[in-house]
């Protein structure tokens, strides 16, 4: 989560204003599904990614997981909306064919065209620099905000607290082996034990933080948190991707209102 | 301008007949308390476990529950005159667990935390961080390093400094270096002390290793649970003078007092057994191979090239300091973790047709043969009721139940059987998790850190018992830094130096 060592330009864009301009993409492209929207976008938001310090390398490695959702749910769009055109592939009840091709493609491309811009905004921004814009920019209340950074750096922790306690239990004669509902059962008791484990590491945080003075309602910010021209060109960029997204669909005549 | 570098005012303490009781309990935490510190004093507090250090820590540094939630204060505490809890900043607390003093993840940015909070204007908080950071000796990383790199130690320190940073009159430490290994100990011990002498600020620090903090203090009180007859303070002087008076009673309620080793049983067997368990070429790590992609990668072994033999009736201490990997060797001794590289393999004796590869027997297999007690007990808690978590291996095995009886009887919890695991006190807590691993008989035990933040007695306790099994038979393989502990049990120690290779003989003394 921490970007130590990253000196791409966008990291120095306020998080405020990448958050906007991700949500204005993700909102347009969330209202069709057409696979010219989802290109343009696609193709504008990999432009991007030497600003943010990501290569396609980077890209697999963090987002492989969306990566591949995208492609499924494509594939099965293809393969079970309903049919139009000619047809391509017909195996049983599974058919495909151009029309449904397109649909397919476009609900790919478009989940791509979703992910992307989200993967972008983690790989150039801080949680702590994202945190301070949304108290100190956006308004939201600070004891919300910091209280919710505070419990992300524990999660890091509940992944390791997690392994260590998989092995005590396997210790105590508790395997991961056996039916389904066995392993169901194992599961269900070392979530347990995470969570008391989670409860008691976060009441003695809560200690920590309100020791230190935490929950007044006033409070300076060591770090304060700026716009420059940068912001302007994150936010205008923003525009430009997502009117472009439109614009192109509507050319095309593939627009697709979604509701 | 920042201000100047010492504003430090240094706070008394009063209570007169404070009493607390927390929410949801019949029983006042504490009860009748007198109480006063003058300006700068540094006082070491001492008791057995119930006598309410920490409650009153807590009520100093003004984080205990509001009244409203059916707790009950009665008397009065106070720091200056006035309550501590409309004094934000006047007080700094640091509690035992590292992990949950550190708040944000860069180091400049959680000094800095404490200070935002009461409104201090930025241009001096950065001028306060530098500082802070400098008189913890942290002052070797940059403002951006990230907190999760810190040794528990070092995290420690750092939230001294984080607490050095609001200026605060009164610095409260409850038992700071209960979960750090001996160098961290006087890290921290020694941070403290450099940050006294230059404030001045008055000091409550509770710990039950009276040496590492004897020196560093000029009084000691000794609290006792309070009851409507007798007052919470037992006793109250200059540290020679009460440990003087009090050395029998402090030891008998479990405390470390300087130059007191408890008695334990002594080794009677020593003779070499049966070969239980060998490792050879050994590569540990406590990650598992990742996933990038369609590529898999090995984890980074934590140590290489590792050699050791468990025998019957012997003990195998692994010790050598933080991060090299000496957990990791003993889970993964124990069939908890998968070698990165070389084997780990059962004798015929052990493995008892379950095949030679511990890690890939089934964790019924396991618990008879070999037991692991984990350094937090809490991790290995499976039930809600103590008689079933001792039940719990031998049910499962379908034998041993009559076991149970024996160690309840011999570990004193058969006061206990009816009771939560999690709300049993540490040394319970402990015991009880040696008992339940212990009722699946297995005839390799392996512990990780058993005496880390131990009182005297559940130490003398446990090395006894410890040194007993070893007699019957038992082959006990430990991770440790205490010296006095490796002692008891005897036998081969296999040091592990950071990253490097090491190899123990059989039987070698």
């Amino acid at each position: 989560m921490s970007l130590h060592g990253t000196h791409a330009l966008l990291t120095r864009a306020n998080p405020l204003a990448k958050f906007v301009a991700v949500f204005a993409i993700t909102l347009v492209l969330a209202l069709s599904i057409d696979w010219v929207s989802a290109s343009t976008a696609l193709l504008a938001e990999f432009a991007l990614f030497p600003l943010a310090g990501l290569t396609l390398r980077l890209l697999w490695q963090r987002g492989w997981p969306l990566i591949l959702a995208a492609a499924l749910g494509g594939w099965s769009t293809a393969i079970l909306s309903a049919d139009s055109g000619k047809t391509l592939l017909d195996v049983g009840i599974w058919s495909m064919s151009e029309g449904s091709l397109e649909t397919g493609l476009g609900f790919m491309l478009r989940g791509l065209a979703i992910a992307l811009p989200a993967i972008l905004l983690m790989s150039c921004t801080d949680p702590t620099d994202l945190a301070d814009a949304l108290a100190q920019k956006a308004k939201l209340p600070h004891r919300f905000v910091l209280g919710t950074l505070a419990a992300m750096r524990l999660v890091g922790l509940m992944a390791e607290e997690w392994q260590t306690i998989g092995m005590a239990r396997r210790a105590r004669g508790v395997g991961s082996h056996g039916s389904p509902l066995q392993r169901l059962r194992a599961t269900l008791g070392q979530s347990f034990g995470l969570l008391v484990q989670a409860v008691r590491r976060a009441s003695r945080l809560a200690v920590t933080m309100e020791a230190r003075g935490f929950g007044g309602s006033e409070r300076s910010w060591a770090r304060e948190s700026t716009y420059s021209l940068l912001d302007v060109w994150v936010l205008l960029g923003g525009v430009v991707i997502s009117a472009g997204a439109v614009l192109a669909a509507i050319a095309g005549g593939t627009w697709n209102f979604v509701f | 301008m920042p201000e100047a570098p010492t504003a430090v005012r240094p706070a008394a303490v009063s209570a007169q007949g404070w009493g607390w009781r927390h929410a949801g309990r019949s029983t006042q935490a504490v009860h009748g308390l007198d109480l006063a510190i003058r300006p700068g004093e540094r006082v070491l507090l001492l008791g057995p476990s119930g006598a309410g250090k920490s409650t009153l820590l807590h009520a100093l540094a003004g984080v205990l529950g509001d009244e409203d939630d059916d707790a009950d204060e009665t008397g009065s505490l106070l720091i200056d005159g006035a309550a501590p809890r409309a004094q934000r900043g006047r007080a700094g607390l640091m509690q035992q667990d590292p992990e949950t003093q550190v708040v944000l993840s860069r180091l400049g940015d959680d000094v800095a935390f404490g200070a935002e909070n009461l409104a201090v204007p930025p241009g001096d908080i950065w001028a306060r961080v530098h500082e802070a950071i400098d008189d913890v000796g942290l002052a070797g990383f940059p403002l951006d390093h990230p907190t999760s790199a810190l040794s528990g130690g070092q995290k420690q320190r750092l939230a001294l400094a984080g607490i050095l940073a609001m200026r605060p009159g009164l610095i409260l430490l409850d038992e700071p270096t209960a979960n750090l290994d001996p160098a961290g100990v006087l890290e921290v011990r020694d941070a403290v002390g450099r940050c006294l002498d230059k404030t001045g600020a008055t000091l409550v620090v509770v710990e039950h290793r009276v040496s590492v903090w004897k020196d560093l203090v000029d009084r000691i009180v000794v609290l006792q649970p309070g009851s409507s007859s007798e007052p919470a303070v037992l006793l109250d002087g200059p540290p020679d003078t009460v440990l003087e008076q009090a050395r029998g009673m402090l030891a008998a309620a479990g405390v470390w007092v300087p130059g007191y080793v408890p008695a334990t049983r002594a080794r009677v067997g020593t003779a070499s057994g049966e070969l239980l368990l060998s490792a050879a070429d050994l590569a540990v790590s406590r990650e598992r191979p990742r996933r990038r992609g369609f590529k898999t990668i090995p984890p980074v072994p934590a140590q290489s090239g590792l050699g050791a033999d468990v025998v019957a009736g012997h003990a195998l201490t692994i010790t050598g300091p933080n991060g090299a990997g000496k957990s990791t060797f003993a889970l993964t001794l124990a069939g908890l973790l998968a070698p990165v590289a070389g084997t780990v393999s059962a004798g015929v004796g052990l493995a008892d047709g379950a095949g030679s590869d511990p890690y890939a027997w089934k964790a019924q297999q396991l618990i008879s043969r070999i037991g692991t007690v984990f350094q937090e007990p809490e991790h290995q808690f499976v039930t809600g009721r103590v008689l079933d978590e001792l039940m719990f291996g031998p049910r499962h095995l379908g034998h041993g139940e009559e076991r149970v009886d024996e160690l309840l009887e011999r570990l004193r919890l058969t006061h206990l059987v009816d009771a939560n695991p999690y709300t049993l006190s540490g040394g319970e807590k402990r015991r009880l998790s040696v008992a339940t691993v212990l009722a699946a008989s297995p005839k390799v035990l392996v512990l990780d850190e058993p005496t880390f933040g131990q009182d005297a007695n559940t130490w003398a306790e446990l090395a006894s018992f410890l040194s007993e099994l070893l007699d019957a038979g038992t082959a006990v393989v430990s991770v440790t830094h205490d010296q006095e502990f490796s002692a008891v049990l005897g036998g081969t120690e296999l040091r592990l130096d950071s990253a490097a290779a090491a190899y123990t003989e059989a039987g070698a003394a």
